[in-house]
């Protein structure tokens, strides 16, 4: 019989979204932004999962469905955005996307 | 150390690593790949953990389709290289420092905690839910928010519609 403890999964998803945390804020392009957004959803989808496995219960795997197609609409939306942006300011940096009309 | 055990700690490597190389790497395209090897080694924990339909949508949905769609807006938008400016000292001395506060603490709190309960693999394991089971409680408990979330879907395609239009 093997078992691995639910705690070894919820350190593993911490550790992902705390990786994700420092992407956020240290990256500069707007495309690998999204990216740790991204990665933050998925650290916290490993947890549900997780928790589901644990506690014999549907409802977390339920809740990783609708993450997951929230998820798709954020994509969607925020690379039209990124399209849009590129556009109109000829660059992917963030520093530079720093006034709300131009 | 039994299979699974090394099965999680092998995806779990190569989790964070793919997470760290999405940090480091310069080009946007390294950092996709990177968050592709996140995803298919989650996929393959969520089939560790019993839940096959979970990982299914994982490689279809995630890997599949939002990861090609950031692949081709990068290539569309040929991003190049990721430059380096000293603009936002916000990010670098509050939000690096704070970000990596939250790790420590994540491994304090890991180093100081309980083992929890335990989820048993294998054949002595209780049966995991279904997918039947799964689309039961999709179809039966959680009817009104599954149809929110296609009209939801609905707004997306079209705020990306008008995002994406060239201006006549």
């Amino acid at each position: 019989m093997s078992v691995i403890p639910v705690s070894y999964y919820l350190a593993l998803s911490g550790v992902l979204f705390g990786l994700g945390v420092v992407a956020f804020v240290f990256k500069r392009n707007i495309i690998t932004i999204f990216m740790a957004i991204e990665l933050m959803l998925n650290a916290v989808n490993l947890a549900f999962v997780a928790f589901a496995r644990a506690h014999n219960q549907l409802d977390g795997l339920v809740f990783v469905f609708f993450v997951i197609v929230v998820a798709a609409a954020e994509a969607a939306v925020g690379l039209a955005i990124v399209l849009a942006l590129a556009h109109t300011r000829q660059s992917l940096n963030v520093d530079r996307v720093n006034l709300l009309k131009f | 150390m039994t299979l699974p055990l090394i099965v999680f700690f092998a995806c779990a490597i190569a989790a964070v690593v793919g997470a760290i190389l999405l940090i480091l790497a310069r080009e946007p395209i390294h950092s996709a790949l990177s968050l592709i090897l996140v995803m298919v080694s989650l996929a393959i924990l969520y089939l560790l953990l019993g839940a096959p339909f979970v990982a299914a949508i994982q490689i279809l949905v995630y890997a599949g389709a939002i990861m090609v769609l950031f692949v081709f807006v990068i290539m569309l938008l040929n991003a190049g290289e990721e430059e380096r400016t000293d603009w936002s000292k916000i990010a670098k001395w509050v939000g690096l420092p704070l970000g990596f506060l939250l790790l420590l603490e994540i491994a304090h709190w890991l180093f100081h905690s309980e083992p929890g309960t335990a989820i048993v693999n294998g054949a002595t394991a209780p049966p995991p839910a279904s997918t039947f089971d799964l689309s039961t409680a999709l179809f039966r408990q959680y009817l009104f928010p599954f149809e929110a979330t296609s009209i939801l879907i609905l707004i997306a395609i079209l705020g990306a519609l008008v995002l994406a239009r060239k201006d006549e």
